[in-house]
């Protein structure tokens, strides 16, 4: 589905990533590991053509580096951002209508769809989005992106700052996700969902990818663990 | 005294629309795109030459309807295959580039129309005094200006609050990286704001080319004006934009009836300066109505001092 090789990117002169190589097989939950600022988030951008990437990225054996956001997203990449990046002056169902690529949908994730998984959205169409809680905004940037229908979806930090209920949610939705035949990239933080949901593990550190393997495999390497992921 | 106040009240009006048709684009534009415009003001130039050009062949009506399609079609044109380009070079090229664009469009209509003002009339049909209040005229054309305004505005407001491409518009406003992420084609969402813009501003020189005066120095003594509205209004507000063009518009036109002078003003506080020397007195005796030039450049500074986001700013930095 998904293939980077020797992925670069660079913030002005500063080299972020260092030659990246991951692979996202066709509805797999693909976690990326690492502490803060080793380039988990850049990854996910230079995929999206949000940062300019150097090296290759082949999509459905096409290759996309180089286009422009919207082109990737047509292709079927969906984009979770971390902090969440809804429009804070625009209402719940705006937010959600602006997921959806055309007027006319076509695909599975419909509006309805949306508001049977989440009543919670379906109570507050009208409300705007900056005066909802954290977690049903992290729910509406996650339902948004569904409604682009995409084969391949990139989540980064979803659970960051969220009560234990809500993490709960979001990862049941992330397996339901990848169950209908999506695609998953997860960034997170918090080791125990990603190891209990994920199919394989990258482990990120300065820039490069340090391991890579199953979650059996990641469990088994202690010294993984504590070298790049430990503070 | 009522006379006055009534028919300033007008004018503002007019006036201030006429702003709000320049302010609206400029501000959606900047909003979006992050480019302040230098060369907005041309449209509206090119907007009124090429009315008159138009009508002296089938008249002003056609004009009214193909000459802000033309503009709006140079404006797509600029944003196309000049702006685009230099969008990756950073805001101070960009910045410099329209300054470019402003003055090529100057020497261009100098070139073509020369320098002494062309005769764009008011229409016919439309030169006649509608109802005079008082001693006062109001002309059908004035009534005309209002109706076309108001009805631009109205469409403006629709296609912003309830299409699709105004949704994403608005959205593009606070965050275009993540609508793009969501699959809309945000770089040809910015052209056609921008051709949209330019077709607006000049939509404001057809109507207010014969009502003002079409001359190679229009956009130049407009311009600035257009900016102050802008930033007063707070950068890619419409709300606010148009808020301040009636605001600026009412503060130049009042301006203009007060034959009061600043020592009139310090003697309503009881103070009298006394012997001060010539040249003071000379300064005190300047009248509130010669500042009308100065104050929306006054009121801009201030602004930026006190409130730099403007009235109904939205851009979150």
């Amino acid at each position: 589905m998904l293939e980077v090789s020797d992925l670069n990117a660079y913030y002005g002169r500063s080299h972020i990533l260092q030659g990246v190589n991951l692979k996202v097989r066709q509805g797999e939950i693909v976690s990326l590991l690492g502490r803060n600022g080793v380039g988990r988030s850049t990854t996910c951008k230079a995929i999206m053509g949000l940062v300019h990437p150097y090296g290759s990225i082949r999509f459905k054996n096409q290759e996309i580096a180089g286009l422009k956001p919207h082109a990737i997203a047509r292709l079927g990449i969906g984009y979770v951002p971390e902090n969440r990046e809804i429009f804070p002056r625009l209402t719940v169902l705006q937010n959600l209508e602006l997921g959806q690529k055309e007027k006319r949908q076509t695909g599975p994730w419909t509006i309805d769809e949306v508001f049977k998984l989440f009543p919670r959205l379906g109570e507050r169409t009208h409300v705007l989005g900056g005066f909802i809680s954290g977690g049903e905004q992290q729910m509406l940037t996650m339902c948004r992106t569904l409604l682009g229908n995409p084969d391949f979806i990139m989540i980064d930090e979803p659970t960051e700052g969220l009560a234990p209920r809500m993490v709960e949610q979001v990862s049941r939705l992330i397996q339901q996700i990848a169950e209908s035949g999506i695609s998953v990239l997860l960034v997170e933080q918090k080791l125990t969902i990603a190891i209990a949901i994920s199919h394989r593990l990258y482990v990120m550190g300065h820039g490069r990818i340090v391991f890579q393997g199953t979650t059996a495999e990641f469990e088994a390497h202690e010294s993984v663990r504590k070298e790049w992921l430990e503070i | 005294m009522l006379e006055f106040i009534l028919f300033s009240c007008i004018n503002s009006i007019i006036y201030g629309l006429l702003l709000f048709m320049l302010s609206s684009g400029l501000t959606l534009i900047f909003g979006l795109m992050n480019v302040l415009n230098f060369a907005h003001a041309s449209f509206f130039m090119l907007g009124a030459y090429f009315a008159f050009q138009i009508s002296t062949y089938i008249g002003f009506w056609p004009a009214l309807f193909l000459a802000p399609m033309f503009v709006g079609l140079v404006g797509i044109f600029i944003e196309r295959y000049g702006l685009r380009s230099v969008h990756k070079h950073g805001h101070v090229a960009e910045l410099l580039f329209t300054f470019g664009v402003f003055y090529l469009i100057d020497e261009v209509v100098v070139l073509i129309w020369g320098r002494n003002p062309v005769a764009y009339k008011v229409p016919e049909g439309l030169d006649f005094t509608l109802l005079t209040i008082m001693n006062t005229n109001f002309s059908a054309y004035r009534a005309f200006m209002i109706l076309i305004s108001l009805g631009m505005f109205a469409v403006l407001f629709f296609v912003i609050t309830r299409t699709r491409i105004g949704l994403i518009i608005q959205a593009s406003l606070t965050n275009p990286d993540m609508v793009g992420a969501l699959g809309h084609n945000v770089p040809s969402v910015f052209m056609y704001v921008f051709g949209g813009g330019a077709a607006l501003a000049g939509l404001a020189g057809v109507i207010g080319g014969n009502y003002l005066i079409t001359e190679p120095a229009m956009a130049q003594n407009l311009g600035p004006i257009v900016f102050v509205v802008v930033v007063v209004g707070g950068m890619g507000s419409l709300t606010g934009a148009f808020v301040a063009s009636l605001l600026i518009a009412t503060l130049q036109t009042f301006a203009v009836g007060f034959e009061v002078s600043i020592s009139d003003l310090l003697a309503v506080w009881g103070i009298y300066p006394g012997e001060i020397g010539s040249f003071f007195e000379d300064i005190l005796r300047i009248q509130i109505s010669h500042t009308r030039g100065m104050l929306p450049y006054l009121f801009m500074i201030l602004m930026l001092i006190f409130k730099p986001k403007g009235l109904m700013g939205t851009r979150e930095e």
